[in-house]
């Protein structure tokens, strides 16, 4: 029953390889969210952005995805329940097929929605913690947030949804990762995933101010550590830290137009969530161009496949296979050209970039000569960054 | 009952965190979960279809000899169903 690789011993001609089906469909389906979280990924320019596709515009893109081989599909946004028609797109997306997740905060999940989402087919829920800078007392006394958050882990559990918990963590609420893990414990949660801040849109604009220092880092990962050992299956817990304190990039996205599509509320097509930012690319729309072909044909899509548009060092590398040269966004914030090596790697001609950002996050705040406040998403502070990109 | 006596009376099922289902795309059975997909190769895939907790690991190896015309998979299908319980995919 093992396979046979027919192959095996042969001398063969390589051939270029093949491109996947996208098998990871994002459908961002509002940039509209209660929230102003200081680490959104959503552009700083969202307010920028052009009218949301219609419920009739989502189902064809649900369709023609799930034609080209798309098999997990996640709602998210903005917040996704801000869309009244949330239900109807879970529905199709279930009728075709797709395993289908929402990417939530809980902000308007009412035992109705949520009855109502379980009959359309929704298979997995992702909870996320609000914001925690702005109130961060309140987080850390469980007040407001343990009540917001018992409520829709209630409705997940009442659902039968497997209880995924999302929290993003920072120089400002990583030393309270006891207190995180042990809200994930008291709501049930089955998985918690404790993801540092990557620094794209707001939070790179806010970096300062949310990159942990390296004894922040080590006590919250000794800690995360004894937590595991303490709760053993209960709770499996993924901690991220930030690339920046990486010597080699993070393969991003698994690969450029490898495994993930991103559709974004006005029907932008992009290789993953922040790569509208690289603005040398013209991003094809679903509303002009079938989605099989902008995954397989799309200039944009082709530019950065595979390894031929790399310069050195990432050309002659030989651990480009394993990295692909790390995040071309990345890239381009930091060096101005997104064909650069991803400024992480240490093999990078721009990589004292970031070891002065991480050697920025060593300083004490009390002995930070200019302290920058946190810039918040929302429209007021949308519609100036939008005047400077 | 020796082990091996009781892994062949068991009546496993795919666990009801994971959806088992045919890709037309990938050509291929894949298991779903939160967020993510294993790809199945031929043989665990024609495993997995069989599996509905009810029918015994003893009458699946049957089967599939049957339906492949081919004798001796009991080691094959034994050591394939020690991986996918210690992965979770399915629940004796």
């Amino acid at each position: 029953m093992s396979e046979v690789d027919a192959a095996a011993g042969l001398q063969t001609t390589p051939t270029p390889p093949t491109v996947g089906p996208p098998l990871w469909l994002l459908a961002e389906i509002t940039y509209s969210c209660p929230l102003h979280c200081v680490f959104c990924y959503n552009p700083v320019d969202y307010t920028q952005s052009g009218p949301e596709l219609s419920t009739e515009e989502w189902f064809k893109v649900l369709q023609e995805a799930r034609a080209a081989g798309s098999v997990q599909c996640g709602f998210s946004g903005g917040e996704p329940l801000v869309r009244d028609d949330l239900e109807l797109l879970v529905a199709e997306a279930h009728r075709l097929g797709f395993y289908t997740n929402l990417l939530t905060s809980g902000i308007g999940l009412t035992p109705e929605r949520a009855s109502a989402l379980k009959a359309a087919g929704l298979d997995h829920v992702q909870l996320s913690f609000q914001d925690s800078t702005r109130e961060l007392n309140d987080f850390l006394s469980h007040t407001k947030t343990f009540a917001l958050k018992q409520r829709a882990a209630e409705l997940i559990q009442a659902n039968g949804w497997p209880m995924v918990l999302n929290c993003v963590i920072h120089r400002l609420n990583i030393d309270y990762i006891d207190k995180i893990i042990e809200l994930a414990v008291d709501l049930g949660a089955e998985y918690l995933e404790l993801a540092n801040s990557q620094y794209y849109s707001w939070a790179q604009i806010n970096r300062d101010g949310l990159m942990p220092s390296r004894e922040q880092l080590e006590r919250a990962e000794r800690v995360t550590n004894e937590y595991r050992a303490k709760l053993g299956d209960k709770l499996k817990i993924f901690f991220v830290v930030p690339d920046y304190y990486e010597t080699r990039p993070k393969k991003c996205m698994n690969g450029w137009g490898n495994v993930f599509l991103t559709i974004t509320p006005d029907g932008s097509a992009l290789p993953c969530h922040t790569a509208k930012m690289i603005k040398h690319l013209d991003f094809p729309n679903v509303k002009t161009m079938p989605v099989k072909e902008i995954w397989y044909d799309a200039h944009a899509f082709n530019h950065y496949r595979g390894d031929a548009w790399m310069k050195d060092p990432c050309r002659t590398c030989d651990e480009k296979e394993k990295d692909l040269g790390g995040c071309r966004c990345q890239a381009l914030m930091l060096t101005g050209d997104a064909a650069n090596a991803d400024p992480v790697c240490n093999k990078s001609a721009h990589h004292h970039l970031v070891q002065e950002a991480v050697a920025y996050a060593q300083v004490p705040d009390a002995q930070r000569v200019k302290v920058q406040p946190l810039v918040f998403r929302d429209p007021i502070n949308s519609r100036k960054l939008s005047a400077k990109v | 009952m020796s082990d091996i006596d009781e892994v062949l009376s068991s009546t496993p099922r795919v666990a009801s965190m994971f959806r088992l289902q045919w890709e037309e795309v990938q050509q291929s059975w894949v298991l779903l979960y939160p967020e993510g997909m294993v790809k199945l190769n031929g043989s665990a895939g024609e495993i997995m279809r069989r599996l509905n907790g009810e029918k015994t690991v003893a009458t699946l190896i049957s089967d599939l000899e049957t339906d492949f015309g081919a004798t001796g998979l009991r080691a094959d299908v034994l050591a394939f169903l020690e991986i996918a319980g210690q992965q979770g995919w399915v629940k004796a």
